[in-house]
């Protein structure tokens, strides 16, 4: 075996996952923190994020069109795009709270489950429709910024792009943020109440629906944000992207253990890099027997591995059934 | 009053004049031609030029065959791209007593297993854009194609790479599929032939994060990377190499052949190059007034493959014209039309387009462009002529 090489590109492997493990991790926080207060898996997340991802796309074209995209500075311009996806997400999820849960809420657990699906295919297919009468079009690219594609060598062989390294710094800073939210604030400690108990924590006088709402619309611009450098990142972007991403943010969010922040960050983490050391690594240890197409194997036997010695995920505590 | 009086008149003389004529046109039935290919998804652009390729030239060319008596009629049939749209289609078409003739597919993948349903009734299907050895190599009698082969293509893409390239060493990338890994695999076989080190061989159906595939290859730094595929696993694949700082040359086969990969890749693809078994219609003198002809009716550029249509469906028409006539000129069987067709010689706007026995085109046309600033700037850099070699035994 090479090696050499095998070193040679393990920092640029360890960075690729790191790039891949936040956005998963920012993705996974929709998943679980809906997940901690209403114990549903809401699966028109990926949706979700695919939505801030087209937002983004739609504020870069637009400013291109009108001219202005060049004079400003492109990392002004990146705030206001990551700005603008967390808006439109968020919002969009308060709305599919209120449209398509809230009004189950209380009925069995695959009623909700199956609202979710139908608002997943709802929103790709919208979006395919806005994109293609709008602008004729079923992909959409990212216009591309020399400064964010410029390389910062690290050594002879080790060199990143400014932009990996801007999408780990953002994505670190938000979820410190959230982290910081959810554990240091008031707002934080009524969505924890309401999480662990719904009919107390409004007998405490907290408004249930305000914080679930609350709740979705963190979620959202979570996801909103990661669809945002998502397109930074991979430039390419069509109304079915978030589907694969969302599944294995879910995936992330159940292996950190679902309904925990810190566990969702974790278990992202822990899949971009799985992914990323099976795909560049697979066929170079196998002679080319396994390629990269088998990344998605490795990484989901080692979390079925993980989950039968762990079932509640990496960080999931033991969780008190309720009466 | 008099006015509307003198176009009643007129018009009942119209009816009066048309009824008979068209009754009797009408008199021996409908004869339909289906085209099968993705008018949805990603790939619609190249599947509506076979669409709108073959309606073209239904409309120019029915005359010899409504002479005989027979009313003919397109119907265009969308597979998605998916092998199984594909086939549900096809076992819809066999059903449809009146389809004598299928112009299709767009997709390799899709045209095999379309096309062993076909093969139940006899019903023959022609080819414009499947490349795939397999679609003609199983020998079936009803299977046709207009163009030329990946194992051609693939070895002429290596000979390129080696010869004008000059490259040393090639990283190769496919995209899982009957048509992206065929190519890929006969790419790789002409380049180890030719001595070069194949540094990998790898398969994949990303659409988004190349990183992980693209961090060894920028490692091992080939002369030449090949993509195995469609436009929109290449362009943003390619984009990517180039962001992460990979200096290799880009080529890849006909599945690059779309405005939509300029779009896509940016800067990062001009000035790369692509092999293709259909050039652009400015290729071929003689399909200068279908290319006037298609803006004017549809109000764009034909895509490749839309002049190929074109011809593809020119020579079901003429051989619905010889079975007929052999038939008597009563309706043909679908059996008589699928032999009528194998022995077609035809003068296309494509070239001279005559069958072999399994198929194939006996000379196919194969050429090499690389992609400008603006897609109508793409620059033909080599066009051959290459015989189809004959059918191996498996």
């Amino acid at each position: 075996m090479d090696w050499q090489l095998v070193f040679a590109i393990l920092p640029q492997v360890v960075m690729d996952g790191l790039v891949l493990g936040f956005m998963y991790a920012l993705i996974a926080l929709g998943y679980t923190m809906v997940y901690g207060v209403l114990e549903l898996i809401n699966f028109a997340h990926s949706e979700i994020f695919m939505v801030g991802a087209f937002v983004g796309v739609e504020v870069l074209l637009l400013l291109k069109a009108g001219g202005i995209l060049d004079p400003l500075n492109p990392f002004l311009i990146l705030i206001l795009i990551v700005l603008a996806g967390m808006a439109v997400s968020g919002i969009l999820a308060v709305v599919v709270e209120r449209v398509a849960y809230r009004p189950l809420r209380g009925a069995p657990r695959l009623i909700p489950l199956i609202s979710a699906i139908g608002v997943s295919f709802f929103l790709q297919d919208a979006v395919r429709l806005g994109v293609s009468l709008w602008r004729n079009a079923f992909y959409l690219t990212y216009p591309s910024f020399a400064v964010f594609n410029k390389r910062i060598e690290l050594g002879e062989t080790v060199d990143f792009s400014v932009k990996s390294i801007l999408v780990v710094a953002a994505s670190l800073l938000m979820l410190f943020a959230l982290q910081f939210l959810v554990t240091r604030t008031k707002l934080g400690k009524a969505i924890r109440a309401v999480a662990e108990d719904q009919p107390t924590a409004s007998l405490m006088g907290i408004n249930v629906n305000r914080m679930i709402s609350l709740t979705f619309l963190i979620g959202g611009a979570m996801g909103g944000a990661a669809g945002v450098l998502f397109g930074v990142q991979y430039n390419t972007i069509n109304p079915f992207t978030g589907f694969i991403p969302g599944i294995k943010a879910f995936t992330a969010a159940v292996l950190g253990g679902i309904g925990n922040i810190p566990g969702a960050m974790v278990g992202g983490l822990v899949l971009g890099l799985l992914e990323a050391f099976a795909a560049s690594y697979l066929s170079l240890f196998t002679g080319g027997a396994f390629g990269a197409e088998y990344k998605d194997i490795f990484a989901f036997s080692i979390l079925i591995l993980i989950l039968i010695f762990r079932p509640r995920g990496l960080l999931g505590e033991v969780v008190r059934e309720r009466a | 009053m008099p006015k509307l009086l003198t176009r009643v008149a007129v018009l009942a003389a119209a009816l009066a004049l048309a009824l008979p004529l068209s009754a009797e046109a009408q008199s021996k039935g409908t004869i339909k031609i289906a085209s099968q290919s993705p008018l949805s998804g990603e790939l619609a652009a190249l599947g509506e030029g076979i669409k709108l390729g073959t309606q073209l030239a239904v409309e120019k060319l029915k005359g010899a065959v409504e002479k005989a008596g027979f009313k003919v009629e397109l119907v265009p049939f969308d597979d998605q791209a998916k092998p199984d749209v594909g086939v549900a289609n096809a076992k819809n078409i066999i059903a449809d007593k009146d389809i004598l003739v299928v112009i299709g597919h767009l997709n390799s993948g899709v045209a095999i297993p379309s096309s062993e349903v076909y093969k139940e009734v006899g019903l023959v299907m022609i080819s414009p854009a499947n490349t795939n050895p397999l679609i003609t190599d199983r020998g079936l009698p009803n299977v046709n194609r207009v163009c030329g082969r990946d194992d051609v293509q693939g070895a002429v893409a290596a000979e390129f790479a080696i010869d004008v390239l000059k490259a040393k060493s090639v990283y190769v990338v496919h995209n899982k599929n009957q048509y992206g890994q065929g190519i890929a695999e006969f790419f790789q076989a002409k380049a180890k032939d030719k001595k070069v080190t194949v540094h990998g061989f790898e398969g994949t159906e990303e659409r988004a994060n190349f990183d992980p595939i693209l961090t060894p290859i920028k490692a091992k730094n080939p002369d030449v990377i090949f993509f195995g595929g469609e436009y929109p696993q290449a362009a943003p694949m390619f984009r990517q190499a180039r962001e992460k700082g990979i200096k290799s040359k880009f080529l890849g086969p006909d599945g690059l052949d779309s405005t939509e990969l300029l779009k896509l890749g940016g800067d990062a693809v001009v000035g790369m190059h692509f092999t293709t078994v259909a050039g652009g219609v400015n290729e071929y003198p003689k399909a200068k007034e279908f290319a006037a002809d298609y803006k004017k009716k549809f109000g764009k550029d034909p895509e490749p493959f839309a002049a190929q249509s074109y011809d593809s469906t020119a020579i079901g028409l003429k051989a619905l014209e010889a079975a007929i006539k052999e038939a008597g000129g009563k309706l043909p069987t679908r059996e008589a039309v699928a032999k009528a067709t194998r022995k077609v010689k035809h003068d296309g706007i494509t070239g001279n387009v005559e069958f072999d026995d399994k198929g194939d085109p006996k000379k196919a046309t194969y050429l090499i462009y690389q992609v400008g600033k603006e897609w109508n700037d793409n620059k033909l850099i080599k066009r051959l002529e290459i015989a189809t070699p004959a059918m191996k035994k498996q």
